[in-house]
């Protein structure tokens, strides 16, 4: 009994000791923190989980991960998984509340929404005023405003930094074009007769390919709804605005476009499919994301190596626009290593790592240095002329998807009508019966 | 007299209870495994099912309303309904051609046992590996079954690319897939039955086909229900195969109850409705499989 007292005294005299001796120590470290610069060594020691989705970027990170290692001592493990179960493995485990990863990349049109009223992401505003949390050599100032906007939430809070964007651009098959004496569509009435001219089912030719199958059809509809100036949802409290004349004339534009000119079994493509008809040379456009360079270009998988020619999306009567899908990386608020993690992003979604995503052909960043770099452009692997015209979507890029939680339901219920509409149904009673199936559901999600 | 006997029923019992007490120790581990792996999970699916569940947000019991909403959701009945056809046809197709392929294989030829191997390879292969393999065949213009079709003369088909094509071509995968397995079970009991009521019915002068109908079926009707219960219950649950193939499209044309339920609880995290489509979907699997079973104590009988 005795002896236990004593020993407790003495703790509480060796603690008191201690803070006393602590105290200023503290105050030296925190002194220097303030005066010193940023140093990329201040974490070292420590190792951090990455969850990525499957992809040129996660390639990229692997492959270069020794050098961050050395030049930061942080070590990571990263875990490579496909985009659509990373998306469930990341709402499910960020819920949970006990996530098994640091530091993950994801797509800013697909979940944006929820991690922010989950209230999961860790917010870094302050970091990145810091000098010494935030190096010159970032160049922060460089992203775009539409990449902050897609990493701040509604109320100001900066909870994740972006990383790529994909714009919409067409591809074409130059010498499919030069056959028939077509040039490049400007708009989207010569898209409409130019995909006519090229259209040779005889010969297995597709005049247009592009997006058919439920869900992921509906971005291929948004980008030709930028052409009459719209976007999909508008006003507060949030109403689709999908059932407008412009919205059908739009839709009547898509089922036409794709089920007149587009090849059989369209209403199931993908962009896999669509790419496969694509490098075979056996479909003249084809407008998708801007990630699709690498494979098109690439000797081993494609036919029209050499032949493809990459342009703006054609304007339509009332706007003309490039939908845009930024993916960004974010921590999580409950991971015990929040600083290394933060420096493992300042990394992956750095200036340099940019370029270098940028030269293989695998996104574009939602920075302008990297695309003006004279090193950076000498060594790219695809034409110039697609990050040409990569920078020439900047300006027009405008939002995809609506900024919802329900984004996937959404995709699914007007994805359906798009696909009814290329089976024969008339467009405004299927657009009209989406848009009333889809409003209680955003209603409901805009109230909790 | 009475009394004795009284005393030693209950001797026995009060025995038989000491006997049996020790073991009654080891059901523990069993119970305490099932009661966490699956009768947990399902009264907390049960309980899921009552709340507007929503993966990000607060979950507020609403009693029935899940339940209510399905019964007019369009989506879900149409889901039904395309579960049933899938069903339907991919269990009929394989049990037929199963059967037969078995009485082929039963009979003794040259190359049997190379065949009899070959023909069970699909079995073997992954449904996943399998479905992405069909799915390139399918492609309208660069797959190989149009290629096929225009060998013949056939104009081309879209197979799993348009609405009305897609359940049927998906039978074509599930046929290819599972036949074999059917063909396995009928064989085994074809190996096991007698000889003698065949020669019996030779001397008779029966024909081939009053023996398969008079003989060979009855005595076989056991296993064929067999397979047919565990065919009938693998084709309700079917998901891979659709989910890899079509997922579930063009539209919503051929998604079945699976691939609606994943919708639900993954893609929308709507996890209330997904386990109300999952008490359900349960409800239609017992029912059905107590329907089998009792057609299974039939086919004993008879």
């Amino acid at each position: 009994m005795s002896s236990r007292s004593i020993t407790r005294r003495r703790a509480l005299q060796g603690a008191a000791v201690l803070g006393g001796l602590a105290a200023p120590m503290l105050n030296t470290v925190t002194a220097y923190s303030q005066s010193g610069a940023f140093n990329w060594q201040r974490f070292k020691g420590q190792q951090v989980e990455v969850l990525m989705e499957t992809g040129p970027r996660a390639d990229l990170m692997k492959k270069y991960q020794k050098e961050f290692l050395d030049q930061t001592g942080i070590k990571l493990g990263i875990e490579v998984i496909p985009e659509q179960q990373a998306r469930q493995k990341v709402a499910i485990e960020l819920n949970s509340g006990k996530p098994s990863f640091d530091l993950f990349n994801f797509a800013f049109h697909v979940q944006k929404r929820q991690f922010e009223k989950g209230g999961w992401l860790l917010e870094i505003t302050d970091w990145l005023k810091d000098p010494q949390m935030m190096p010159a050599e970032y160049e922060l100032g460089d992203i775009s405003k539409l990449g902050m906007s897609f990493a701040t939430t509604s109320d100001g809070k900066v909870n994740a930094l972006p990383i790529l964007c994909d714009y919409f651009m067409v591809y074409y098959n130059k010498e499919l074009f030069a056959k028939k004496g077509v040039a490049f569509p400007k708009t989207l009435d010569e898209m409409m007769t130019a995909a006519a001219a090229l259209n040779d089912p005889a010969a297995g030719i597709s005049g247009f390919v592009g997006r058919g199958v439920r869900n992921a059809n509906v971005v291929l509809w948004t980008q030709l709804l930028s052409g009459w100036g719209q976007e999909t949802v508008a006003g507060k409290p949030l109403k689709l605005i999908t059932d407008t004349p412009d919205a059908i004339a739009s839709a009547a534009y898509y089922k036409k476009l794709l089920s007149s000119y587009g090849p059989a079994g369209i209403a199931g493509f993908n962009w896999n499919e669509a790419q496969g008809l694509f490098m075979q040379g056996k479909a003249a456009m084809w407008i998708d994301a801007t990630g699709f360079a690498a494979p098109v270009e690439d000797k081993t998988k494609s036919r029209v190596v050499g032949k493809v020619g990459y342009g703006l999306p054609p304007s339509g009567p009332k706007g003309h626009g490039s939908v845009t899908f930024g993916t960004g990386m974010a921590i999580p608020k409950a991971s015990a290593r929040k600083e290394a993690a933060y420096y493992t992003m300042l990394w992956m979604t750095g200036r340099t790592m940019a370029g270098r995503m940028l030269q293989v052909g695998g996104g574009i960043p939602f920075r302008t240095n990297p695309l003006k770099d004279p090193a950076v452009l000498s060594s790219l692997t695809v034409p110039r002329e697609w990050a040409e015209c990569a920078a020439g979507c900047a300006p027009i890029s405008m939002p995809g998807l609506p900024v919802i939680v329900p984004v996937t339901e959404f995709r699914d219920v007007i994805g359906t009508a798009l696909t009814n509409l290329l089976g024969g149904a008339d467009p405004a009673t299927e657009m009209k019966r989406a848009t009333a199936e889809f409003q209680p559901v955003l209603d409901k999600s805009e109230q909790s | 007299m009475a009394g004795a006997d009284v005393t030693i029923a209950a001797g026995t019992r009060t025995a038989g209870e000491r006997r049996l007490r020790p073991y009654l120790l080891f059901i523990w581990p069993a119970l305490i495994v099932s009661s966490a792996v699956i009768i947990f999970p399902w009264i907390f699916t049960v309980w899921m099912s009552l709340n507007d569940w929503h993966i990000g947000s607060k979950q507020t019991f609403i009693g029935l309303d899940n339940y209510v909403n399905l019964m007019t959701n369009r989506r879900f009945l149409e889901s039904i309904g395309h579960t049933i056809y899938f069903t339907i046809l991919a269990v009929i197709l394989p049990m037929v051609l199963g059967t037969v392929s078995a009485l082929v294989f039963h009979k003794k030829f040259r190359g049997r046992g190379f065949f009899r191997t070959l023909f069970i390879m699909p079995m073997m292969a992954t449904p996943v590996a399998v479905s992405l393999i069909w799915t390139m065949m399918f492609h309208p213009q660069l797959g190989v079954l149009n290629y096929l079709l225009s060998l013949v003369g056939l104009p081309p088909s879209q197979w799993v690319y348009a609405p009305g094509t897609v359940i049927p071509s998906l039978i074509l995968v599930e046929i290819w897939l599972w036949t074999p397995f059917v063909m396995i079970i009928v064989l085994g009991g074809l190996a096991s039955l007698p000889t003698e009521p065949y020669e019996a019915a030779l001397i008779d002068g029966a024909s081939q086909w009053q023996m398969f109908w008079k003989i060979t079926y009855p005595l076989v009707a056991p296993f064929l229900v067999v397979a047919l219960i565990m065919r009938t219950i693998d084709a309700l649950k079917v998901f891979e195969t659709i989910w890899v193939i079509s997922n579930g499209g063009p539209g919503t044309a051929s998604e079945v109850l699976n691939v609606y339920l994943y919708a639900q609880a993954f893609a929308y995290n709507q996890v209330g409705t997904a386990s109300a489509v999952v008490v359900v979907f349960f409800g239609i699997i017992v029912a059905l499989s107590l329907v089998l079973l009792w057609a299974r104590q039939k086919a004993k009988w008879a």
